[in-house]
């Protein structure tokens, strides 16, 4: 994770109310015909920042990227990229560049000659035209396929030839639309790191849209979950992640185990959520900042939760169950514990030994606990 | 058996069927080689009714005034049918779009003689109020031609544009191109194929009509399909066979060219997609 090491060095911009973000969207809504694909968003990005769009799919962050590059307009509301307003400035004008999701590279042009149309729109001398697209083209490892057309070329070449394509302008904002969708895993990793090193040398600010959670957690400054068109929060990989805002953000990145209930006692310093389906109340040691009685649901992750044999000793935070599968993963294994309503709950569980010193397996009856810090409590 | 059988039976429709399109022009080409000048009587082989046709110096004329009234065509139907096809994919809907959508494709459906009547009474009407164009011409032919290949040349480019993905003009204009040099650089190269065919397709056209061209054609614009539709009402000579030979030789190069860029087209298309799917 380069990126959790400078971002604790680099003052976080997003912060600090002095600062002036980079791109500025505000109130931006697009409807087509009757159906809103984004709706009302506001966003501010920093400049430098790995901003991630993230959400299902359909729910409008190919449409946002497209209004920031230029393609379509927004059907109400306004985007300033460096303080200019972008409503009248066209697609060939703006300081940005966009990888398409489907690459969208020429056909009937050279993998060198799709890099170079860029620079060549810009009148840049040829000379510096061959070197700057040679650069690039080993950078993204695809010097050696400089002179073959695409359809020669693997869906993973020609994503990374897209990339060059998009980055050897070097403008002031990268769009990137799924750039390691059709990527394997090992190289996707990879790729991830390199996009990471990339923009952290040259320094300009990308925007990227994913619907892999992982890949927004791993590359991110900041990402903004979306969800029908709206933004359900913004906030560092590990703000989303430990302090989902919503329910739909807590279930959408990573696993969560989501308990309803009622808050039966609210203080400054704690609160207590009853949970029907829990034999124990759920304590928190924070306020939630909701009367007594507000329906809410108690989020806690997988790896948060530690199974015990013997009864635990508090009378809050645990619940009894059977572990009714075992999965492993090599690293990890997770389990599935039922309990006496029905409900399953998920918990997971790190392999610092070997598997045959296991202490759990199938039909134990186990206590499952949590630490009072570990349970985020959503409004319902 | 069962298949056996039916293949029979295939193979003899198919024959069947061939021999009704192409018995005709079989025997027409059997016959420009014919040595006697009677055209149902066989005299043995011979090419010498090919040599006439070179000195027949009426026929010449209305064979190269044909050819290049095609040419002209072609061209000025391929411009305007493309900037056509454009407007009807590329600009979305806009007021009157199902109206001009039918109005371009009208010509398509609409009888010859019905299009060559009304061009006619157009030019005389232009010519009484502008002064142009002065008289039926080459000109007013290939006016004309131009009016009823059009729909032709917009139904292929058309289809070859709604095919296109829109963000590869997108992806140009995105990198600094204005709208004028994507279409040029991009969006042309792209479709390059299928204006070839519509081309091809126009120039056919306009070489095989005889109805329209009579309407709109004057003095001294005889075109080919008008002489030989003319010299035959007179009897059919051997001459006219060889030069039907000929035109029947060109137009199916023509065809062959054109359905081969098609298939090309469709061949590369159909390996890419593949080849993206298999990659994903
Ligand atoms: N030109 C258009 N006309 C009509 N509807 C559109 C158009 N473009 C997008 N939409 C609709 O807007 C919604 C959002 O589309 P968008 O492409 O932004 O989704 P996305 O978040 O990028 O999804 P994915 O992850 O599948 O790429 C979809 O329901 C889509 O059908
Ligand atoms: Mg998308």
């Amino acid at each position: 994770m380069a990126h959790s090491a400078t971002s604790a060095l680099m003052a976080n911009p997003w912060n600090d109310p002095e600062a002036q973000p980079f791109i500025r969207i505000q109130g931006v809504s697009k409807s087509f015909g009757d159906y809103v694909a984004v709706n009302k968003i506001d966003l501010d990005i920093y400049q430098g920042e790995l901003f991630s769009l993230l959400g299902g799919s359909g729910c409008g962050k190919t449409t946002l990227l497209r209004m920031l590059a230029g393609f379509e307009t927004p059907t109400e509301g306004k985007i300033f990229i460096d303080g200019v307003d972008m409503s009248s400035i066209p697609p060939y004008e703006r300081p940005v560049n966009m990888m398409f999701q489907s690459y969208a590279l020429f056909p009937h042009m050279s993998v060198e000659q799709n890099v170079a149309f860029g620079l060549k729109q810009d009148g840049v001398p040829k000379k510096e035209i061959a070197e700057r697209v040679a650069a690039i083209l080993d950078m993204v490892q695809m010097g050696k396929f400089a002179s073959r057309k695409p359809h020669q070329l693997s869906g993973g070449q020609r994503q990374r030839v897209a990339l060059a394509r998009a980055l050897v302008k070097e403008p002031k904002v990268l769009l990137l639309d799924e750039p390691l969708g059709a990527l394997d895993k090992k190289l996707r990793e990879k790729t991830q790191f390199e996009l990471v090193n990339i923009q952290e040398r040259i320094g300009i600010t990308f925007i990227v849209v994913t619907h892999d959670q992982e890949e927004a957690m791993t590359m991110s400054t900041r990402m903004a979950v979306m969800n029908q068109g709206m933004i359900e929060q913004v906030g560092s990989p590990v703000e989303v992640y430990e302090y989902p805002a919503t329910r739909f953000v807590g279930e959408f990145i990573g696993s969560a185990n989501m308990f309803e209930g009622t808050v039966v006692e609210e203080a400054t310093d704690h609160a207590v959520v009853r949970c029907p389906e829990l034999d124990a109340d759920i304590f928190i040691n924070h306020a939630t900042n909701l009367p007594p009685g507000a329906p809410v649901v108690a989020m806690v992750r997988p790896e948060k939760m530690k199974a015990q044999v013997e009864k635990p000793e508090s009378q809050y935070n645990y619940v009894r169950g059977v572990v009714t599968e075992i999965a492993y993963l090599g690293d990890m294994s997770i389990y599935h514990v039922r309990l006496a309503t029905g409900m399953v709950v998920q918990i997971s569980q790190t392999n610092l030994r070997h598997t045959a010193e296991q202490r759990l397996t199938w039909d134990d009856e186990v206590y499952l606990t949590w630490h009072p810090g570990n349970c985020v409590v959503l409004a319902q | 058996m069962n298949t056996g059988r039916r293949s029979v039976w295939l193979l003899t429709a198919m024959i069947l069927g061939y021999a009704f399109l192409y018995g005709p022009i079989l025997s027409l080409i059997v016959y420009s080689f014919n040595e006697s000048r009677l055209v149902t009587v066989w005299g043995g082989f011979s090419t010498k009714w090919y040599g006439e046709l070179l000195q027949n110096q009426k026929l010449l004329d209305a064979a190269f005034l044909s050819l290049k009234i095609a040419a002209l065509t072609a061209t000025g139907a391929v411009v305007l049918g493309t900037l056509a096809a454009l407007v009807l994919v590329r600009f979305g809907r806009f007021r009157g779009r199902t109206l001009f959508s039918g109005m371009v494709t009208a010509p398509l459906v609409m009888p010859e003689v019905i299009t060559g009547l009304a061009l006619l009474l157009l030019f005389v009407a232009l010519e009484q109020l502008v002064g142009w164009p002065s008289g039926r011409s080459m000109t007013t032919i290939v006016l004309a031609h131009v009016t009823f290949t059009m729909a032709f040349v917009t139904v292929v480019v058309q289809s070859r544009l709604a095919q296109m993905d829109r963000s590869i003009e997108e992806a140009a204009m995105d990198l600094g191109a204005r709208p004028f040099k994507v279409f040029m650089v991009i969006t042309l190269p792209m479709i390059a194929p299928s204006l070839i065919a519509a081309w091809l397709l126009a120039f056919t056209l306009s070489l095989d009509d005889l109805v329209i061209a009579s309407f709109v054609s004057g003095p001294g614009s005889t075109t080919l399909p008008m002489v030989v539709f003319s010299s035959v009402r007179l009897g059919v000579t051997p001459e006219i066979n060889a030069l039907a030979t000929i035109i029947v030789a060109l137009v199916a190069v023509g065809i062959l060219v054109a359905a081969r860029i098609q298939h090309r087209q469709d061949k590369q298309r159909e390996k890419d997609m593949q080849r993206a799917y298999a990659s994903e």
